[in-house]
């Protein structure tokens, strides 16, 4: 089998997952429909009723109460930064620091006064925009597209503002022109996405606010200010410099109150809460709890309030604004107006005040109503009967209104009669207004079913695909143009007919049926070809290395059946590890329990003479993995330190490591972590280069082992310099905080260029082998060494002239040349030859790693270090357990088993933990898009990379180093263990031949049996892996009416589809990396051996 | 295959199981206040010290693998000395794999050493009074070929029985339902209980349903 066909087939595999994945997520990810209508001034939601009431001309749903309005946004202010409590002796550094609010509403109850803030789940502040001027509830898939924001098509209350004739001035956060795109009278943007930059933006508004409040050249000024949402993405909300932060937004309130007038209404809102390490975008208490803070110099409210002011809904600002601007409320709006705000009347009348109230209530009442039933003919998902009972209350509502207003203008009802009358109506209508909200609510979160079925099928299909190939490999190179040729051709040929039929409407089919459609054929068709031709003929499924019917399956079983409980996704953490170390454990239990680990001296049914011998005699083998099983448990034990939380797990405390350097106040400590992390990287490079010593990979001079020597030290050095910067305290001086910026910005990017350069040179010339010519004639071979520097006599002793002899005759006998000329030949020793590949492959995965421990936070290093002592450990395992299975020459070996694809499936799952990751959207490490970009970015592209290259740093190194499961049993094939079996006296120039280890070479010897062996390998790999995607998705449509669906199952599910993406990426890449090794090899033996005969 | 010993074995898997069941109804009487979840702790104890009770008694009445050479007392005490160490030492060395496995380091030690000490008292306890302290005869009797007697049988696999049920015991902690014996180690001793008892039951009806199979070299 070539090499080619083998990276096409694992990526047409591949694909197939992929046009899974999109599939089930356009069933499973929907938006809830915009409606382009828009509420116009002329147009009220029922015209025949409000005409009797409108009294005034001039005004267009509603009297107007404010002519000017200013609304200030501080994002992330939760409503324990507003609150202040007179009592706290002690407050924490948020606590008590909006004075200006409490000395408002404690010297003027009529004018002021601070509410909780509902924010409705997303809670991400794009969100939560489109949710505050829209009025409506923006759905979970929204979430990711928090990067680029888009203007926002329905009807909104900046639209209306803008329509009636208000001027709008803004200024602060960017987001708002990606949303309402040359809406504004004017603006002032500031940069938002830079989560570091505490202050720009606030600055920024500052120098324009008052200014603009002074001019009067506005009708409202919006102003969103940033700096405390991002303080405490930085800091977390308990540190000092939240509290100067809050202090200064104190400050600006109490100065924006002087320069207001009397007919200018002042909102202070919060977008959304935060958690306490600062981060927001879930539903918890304290995400969704902000502040509301209103205020006007004119008296606002009546005297009878209630004491303690209830949590009020964040659409519920919508039409309240609406109404008292008099603009008419956006036409998709689901909220209710606040009913404080409406207790007012001219003459300070109790029924007067009351009537106010009702009239906007029935507006408001109207208007959602008019939403739903044009809601409800464009799309059919809102449920019928829930619909027919709002519309009863409606209308029931509507009648008793007019009921009322007439018998009222009869005056046939008391002052007391009417008050009770009323009152009651108000309820009725709030009541309706809260229902159709929850209607809504609940469900704008629907689904396709069929497309999740077709979706988790085509993911099924997939699966059973890789199964199949993975055990059949072997049987099946008879021709890859059948069975990978034809599936392809014929499903191409169909879809292509089937698009044209699209394009000539015959058929309506959008792009992923298309690709769906596409996908189903070839799989079909593969599994029809592969029947018919009998590739099957072996009984494949009965081989020992089978996965049906073995411990590992169960293991597996057991973690997929995991994925469908909220509890074990939540604690997926702990459970990994507990498989990991309990499958190993079972292997190694099996190894003694098959009697692999005592020596075959021992014979149980041995006669009685033998009895002495029933004491058996052990490989030193057994104590070793002992120790390797122990290293393992100890290895996870303290990768389990670097773990974050998520919200579901309150009692769980966020490991102290993930905080950045420059959080870290006590200067004693930070220097420590500091050189700890150096060190740790130190010892990085140095076991790298230990290891790359030892097998001899380190001699050559080539251009990849130059840039070991000295490129990897020097990547090291640059990111202990851009660690040093940037946990550098930023109040320094000016010059020196200029030279900090660029050295923030170039440290990164140059390590950045030189490890790309590093991994275009490992592709370009891979071998880092070391080819010494010997004078000594009396070894007239070309001889491979294991390991061991050039120099040392000893090793020589033992070279043998195995590998380069074979490769000569068969090679000459290729080439037609003489015998003769193969022993004529000066002696060649070849260094690294045995671990040519895997030299490789660590070059490539450490180089991964260094640049991944640069995205991560400084102190997250350690957890690196265990990460790849981890592999190594699991791979010494792997090693140790294939060696004692099976002899050397085995063709088993180039089977990779099932558990070890299976823990190191499990290793890269657990540390996707260990690394600090949860698959939430909260935990994402935001802050790795600035490494090297300090001001932001201009495009999405690089952020994002960035941050996936943080969040699945452990899928993207295991993945790609995969390969070494296949390789590491070769590379531990020791030359004393079989030395040992061998008579050492009686060693001939023949016996040498078979004793000595051949490690890596083995695989070039059998290049069909290689490529077959990577490919069984990459499709169990990528088995595995879809076998736990496959679960998700079932598990997030099994359960999509879960109360915990979108908290648990839809990000895990979202995280596990990415991270199967990259997987698979990373899988294809490291195989072609070994067959790039592989063929550069051939290369050089061919290269050397006309060098030979010249 | 004889089957009388496959009887006297029987007779004492169901000693085993009395000590078990002994550990559950006595205490009360003893003590106020007792039950398994609300004082795990000393059900823990009990159990183990009636496990090893009955280990000790079926050593003495049943003599699973009686030693063809004399022993002197001395080497009794020596035999007796090196058991009780062995007998810490697997203690200890359970502690450590818990802990490993994932177990609080610092928190609950107590719980957890308690639970190794039921752990060593089901499996070590039973394989010393079946064998003796000779860890070449331990290696031997776990592996494929090595069982030599029913009761090496029934040690196989009451010892695997064991600690899959506390492994498998460890599955219902994560899980939201809030049940006291979700609480670390009920869970975990319960089910390395609950594979102790069901192996005891279950083996001699395996070894005799296989005793075709199974042909013992005679010593
Ligand atoms: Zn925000
Ligand atoms: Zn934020």
């Amino acid at each position: 089998m070539k090499r080619a066909p083998v990276l096409l087939f694992l990526a047409w595999l591949s694909i197939q997952f992929y046009s899974g994945i999109w599939l089930f997520m356009s069933g499973f990810l929907l938006m809830r429909i915009e409606l382009s209508n828009q509420s116009l001034c002329s147009q009220p939601p029922h015209p025949e009723l409000l005409s009797s009431l409108q009294q005034n001309a001039a005004s267009c749903w509603f009297p107007q109460r404010f002519n000017k309005a200013v609304i200030v946004i501080i994002d992330a202010l939760k409503y324990d930064f507003a609150k202040y409590d007179p009592a706290n002796t002690n407050p924490k550094p948020y606590e008590n620091k909006l004075e200006v609010i409490h000395q408002l509403i404690q010297s003027q109850p009529r004018h002021a006064r601070l509410y909780p803030f509902r924010a409705d789940p997303p809670t991400t502040t794009m969100q939560r925009i489109k949710g505050v001027t829209t009025g409506s509830l923006p759905t979970f898939v929204d979430v990711g597209s928090n990067f680029a924001s888009y203007a926002i098509q329905e009807d909104n209350l900046i639209h209306q503002m803008v329509q009636n004739g208000k001027r709008v001035v803004f200024m602060g956060d960017d987001t708002w022109d990606g949303l309402f795109p040359k809406k504004f009278y004017k603006s002032y943007f500031f940069p938002s996405f830079n989560v570091k930059d505490l202050h720009t933006v606030d600055d920024g508004i500052m120098q324009h606010l008052y200014p603009t409040v002074d001019g009067g050249d506005w009708d409202i000024v919006i102003a969103h200010f940033l700096g405390v949402d991002h303080c405490g993405h930085k800091h977390g909300p308990d540190h000092p410099e939240t509290a100067k932060k809050l202090t200064q937004m104190n400050d600006m309130i109490s100065s924006l109150i002087e320069h207001l007038e009397d007919k200018t209404l002042l909102v202070v809102a919060g977008d959304h809460g935060m958690t306490d390490t600062g981060d927001h975008g879930g539903d918890s208490e304290k995400e969704v709890t902000a502040a509301l803070f209103l205020y006007s110099k004119a008296p606002l409210f009546s005297k009878q309030l209630l004491e303690e002011p209830e949590a009020i809904p964040q659409v519920n600002l919508v039409p309240s604004l609406s109404l008292l601007l008099d603009v008419p409320i956006p036409y998709s709006n689901l909220g209710a107006v606040i009913s404080d705000l409406f207790w007012w009347s001219e003459d300070e009348n109790d029924i007067s005040s009351l009537l106010t109230k009702t009239r906007a209530y029935q507006i408001n009442a109207q208007q959602v109503s008019r939403y739903l039933s044009s809601y409800s003919q464009a799309a059919g998902d809102l449920p019928a009967d829930k619909l027919r009972l709002l519309d009863d209350l409606f209308s029931s509502t509507m009648a008793e209104y007019k009921q009322l207003m007439s018998e009222w203008d009869r005056h046939a009802l008391t002052e007391t009669e009417m008050k009770d009358r009323l009152t009651h109506l108000v309820q009725k209508m709030q009541l309706y207004l809260n229902q159709a909200r929850h209607v809504c609510m609940e469900s704008w979160a629907r689904f396709h079913p069929v497309c999740m079925i077709f979706g988790s099928f085509i993911l099924l299909m997939s699966c059973i695909l890789c199964y199949v190939v993975s055990e059949a490999g072997s049987t099946m190179n008879v021709s890859y143009k059948h069975l990978l040729g034809y599936p392809v051709f014929i499903s191409l040929l169909l879809t292509v007919l089937l698009s044209l039929g699209t394009w000539m409407s015959f058929l309506n089919m959008d792009l992923v049926s298309l690709c769906a459609v596409f996908t189903i054929i070839s799989q079909f068709s593969f599994l029809y070809i592969f029947r018919s031709k009998r590739y099957a003929q072996k009984r494949w499924w009965c081989r020992p290395t089978s996965l049906l019917f073995s411990g590992p399956l169960m293991v597996l079983f057991f973690r997929c059946c995991a994925l469908f409980s909220d509890s074990f996704v939540v604690a997926e953490g702990k459970a990994a590890p507990y498989f990991l170390i309990f499958l190993l454990s079972l292997t190694v239990a099996k190894l003694h329990w098959d009697g692999k680990l005592t020596l075959p001296t021992f014979t149980p049914l041995g006669s009685e003479s033998l009895k002495p011998s029933l004491t058996p005699a052990y490989k030193k083998d057994g104590s070793r993995l002992l120790m390797l099983l122990a290293a393992l448990g100890l290895c996870i034990r303290l990768s389990s330190f670097f773990h974050n939380c998520r919200e579901e797990t309150p009692d769980c405390q966020p490991s102290p490591f993930l905080i950045p350097l420059f959080s870290v106040l006590d200067p004693e400590l930070n220097n420590f972590s500091y050189i700890c992390c150096v060190l740790c990287l130190g010892v990085i490079i140095y076991l790298i280069r230990k290891w790359l010593q030892h097998y001899g990979n380190l001699n050559s001079s080539s251009p990849l082992v130059l840039y070991v020597r000295w490129g990897f030290p020097l990547i090291a050095l640059g990111i202990s310099c851009f660690w040093a910067f940037s946990s550098g305290t930023e109040d320094s001086f000016a010059k020196l905080r200029e030279l900090t910026h660029l050295a923030l910005v170039a440290c990164p990017r140059a390590i950045y260029v030189f490890a790309g350069m590093g991994l275009l040179l490992i592709f370009w010339k891979p071998l880092t082998v070391y080819l010494k010519k010997s004078q000594d004639s009396s070894v007239d071979n070309t001889v491979t060494t294991f390991g061991g520097a050039p120099g040392s006599q000893a090793e020589l002793q033992h070279v043998i002239p195995q590998i380069y002899r074979k490769m000569q005759r068969t090679l000459k006998s290729r080439l037609q040349h003489g015998e003769e000329a193969g022993k004529k030949g000066a002696a060649l020793e070849a260094y690294g030859l045995g671990s040519v590949y895997s030299a490789t492959m660590v070059i490539t995965l450490s180089l991964l790693t260094l640049v991944l421990i640069m995205l991560h936070s400084e102190r997250m290093t350690p957890a690196f270090l265990l990460l790849l002592l981890e592999a190594l450990v699991i791979l010494q395992i792997h090693g140790h357990v294939s060696n004692l299975y099976w002899a050397p020459d085995d063709s088993n070996l180039f089977c990779v088993p099932w558990y070890a694809v299976i823990a190191w499936a499990l290793a890269a799952t657990q540390n996707f933990y260990s690394t600090g990751h949860q698959p939430v959207f909260p935990a994402i490490h935001w802050n790795s898009a600035f490494v090297g970009f300090q001001d932001g970015h201009t495009t999405n592209i690089i952020p994002a990379l960035l941050v996936a290259a943080n969040t699945f740093c452990s899928n993207i190194l295991f993945s790609a180093g995969s390969c070494l499961l296949l390789l590491w049993p070769f590379l531990c094939e020791s030359p004393t263990g079989r030395r040992k079996k061998g008579k050492k006296e009686t060693r001939e120039e023949e016996t040498e031949d078979e004793d000595m280890p051949l490690m890596e070479m083995r695989l070039r010897e059998n290049p069909d049996s290689f490529s077959v062996a990577l490919l069984q390998l990459g499709t169990k790999y990528l088995f595995i892996q879809g076998v736990q995607l496959l679960s998700c998705v079932c598990a997030a449509m099994i359960l999509r009416r879960h109360l915990m669906v979108w908290k648990v199952f839809a990000p895990k599910f979202l995280f596990e589809a990415l991270g199967f993406t990259i997987s698979s990426i990373f899988v294809v890449c490291g195989i072609a990396l070994v067959l790039r090794v592989d063929c550069v090899v051939s290369d050089w033996f061919r290269s050397l051996l006309v060098h030979k005969n010249r | 295959m004889d089957e009388t010993e496959i009887r006297r074995l029987a007779v004492g898997h169901v000693l085993s199981i009395l000590a078990v069941v002994f550990s559950l109804f006595v205490p009360p009487l003893l003590l106020d206040e007792f039950s398994i979840l609300g004082t795990h702790l000393t059900w823990l104890c009990f159990c183990s010290v009636c496990v090893i009770a009955v280990n000790i008694l079926l050593l003495v009445t049943f003599k699973p693998n009686p030693s063809t050479k004399r022993s002197s007392l001395s080497s009794k005490v020596n035999k007796l000395y090196r058991s009780c160490l062995y007998f810490f030492a697997s203690c200890l060395l359970f502690h450590g794999i818990i802990v490993l496995y994932g177990a609080p380091l610092v928190e609950s030690v107590g719980e957890t050493f308690l639970f190794a000490v039921l752990l060593s008292s089901f499996t070590t306890s039973r394989s010393l009074c079946f064998l003796g302290p000779n860890f070449h005869a331990w290696v031997r009797v776990f592996s494929k070929d090595g069982a030599m007697s029913v009761w090496d049988h029934s040690l196989q696999i009451t010892t695997i029985c064991t600690v899959v049920g506390a492994w498998l015991g460890a599955f219902p902690i994560p899980l939201d339902w809030d049940r006291p014996w979700q609480v670390w180690p009920i869970s975990c001793s319960l089910g390395a209980s609950f594979g102790y008892i069901a192996s005891l039951l279950l083996a001699p009806f395996w070894i005799y349903w296989n005793r075709k199979r199974l042909t013992y070299k005679r010593r």
